[in-house]
């Protein structure tokens, strides 16, 4: 019963027209619930103390981690939309991966940037090529690759399926990078949060730390479903466009 | 260089890239939305807008 619900509201989704109704009822109350939880999370993260060995750089993972955490999820959605692409044929699939691969590549961005700008004064080094940072490395290039892959083509079905391809192929570095720090000898810490046995790390930062994770996530929705609301315009200026064109040649 | 150096600088990129993020779906949007609104003033509707005779063209979405 639930699940012939959910496929009913899947299947609803599939109506740009209803899609597009749904963002904008619900895009201004995501944006400003995203807003307080930054708030709220930049207050704790400079409020709440710093740590007993690495002093004040600790608010470094207040941004990190939740960049890192969504550079996975983000390519995880994507992976999904690919299977929605190939398998179920949804028409809201493609448009989805096609708007999430920049907001992934941002992400990923900041979580490089502000991991490299933590290692210099904890490790002692911007960069190394060890086995996370080289496979987070790795899930940037192909985020560049699949925004490449989607300009260059014209026709965008034909983009949606070999893009889908693609992601499903590439989605095997994700769970390299979730486990690189236990299969390989790195310079990158063990995971502290998200562990079978619980969290190893203290409340004090835990607090700010998930805040800001559920901030960020948030706002890769937002921005998501605001991306797919654009591209969906952008499609309909393109049809529209086309059909004035062909009218016109009807005419002459 | 001092830790503050390093906090500051991660922050300040973290918030500049999200700003562009913002900024670029932001503008994004509003650009289609004027181009659909101008294709509109110039009498070119949705397939599903005109009248039944003339839509014998296919588009997605």
């Amino acid at each position: 019963m639930t699940e012939s619900l959910a496929i009913t509201k899947l299947s609803d989704l599939a109506n740009p027209t209803r899609f597009l109704a749904l963002a904008a009822r619900i895009l201004p109350w995501m944006a400003a619930v995203t807003a307080s939880l930054f708030a709220i999370g930049l207050y704790l993260s400079f409020a709440t103390e710093g740590d007993y060995q690495q002093g004040q750089t600790v608010r470094i993972m207040y941004v990190h981690v939740p960049a890192a955490w969504l550079s996975m999820m983000c390519y995880s959605v994507m992976a999904l939309s690919a299977i929605g692409t190939l398998v179920w044929r949804h028409p809201l699939a493609d448009v989805s991966h096609k708007a999430a691969a920049p907001l992934g590549a941002a992400f990923t961005l900041i979580a490089l940037a502000t991991g490299s700008l933590w290692g210099r004064p904890m490790w002692g080094t911007w960069w190394v090529w060890d086995a996370r940072l080289t496979s987070v490395f790795v899930l940037f290039l192909m985020y560049l690759g699949l925004i490449a892959l989607n300009r260059a083509m014209d026709d965008p079905s034909k983009a949606a399926r070999v893009s889908a391809v693609l992601i499903l192929v590439g989605f095997v570095n994700i769970p390299i990078i979730k486990f690189s720090v236990d299969w390989w000898n790195t310079l990158h810490q063990p995971a502290s949060v998200i562990r079978l046995d619980g969290p190893t790390i203290d409340g004090e930062f835990l607090w700010p730390l998930l805040v800001m994770a559920i901030a960020f996530t948030l706002l890769f929705f937002t921005l998501h479903i605001a991306a797919m609301r654009n591209e969906i315009w952008r499609r309909r200026v393109a049809a529209q466009r086309r059909l004035a064109a062909r009218a016109a040649g009807r005419e002459a | 260089m001092t830790h503050t150096f390093y906090i500051a600088l991660s922050y300040s990129v973290t918030a500049s890239v999200a700003l562009c993020l913002i900024g670029w779906v932001w503008l994004d949007g509003r650009a289609r939305r004027r181009e659909l609104a101008e294709l509109e003033a110039s009498g070119i509707g949705r397939r599903s807008s005109q009248p039944k005779g003339d839509a014998a063209q296919s588009y997605k979405p």
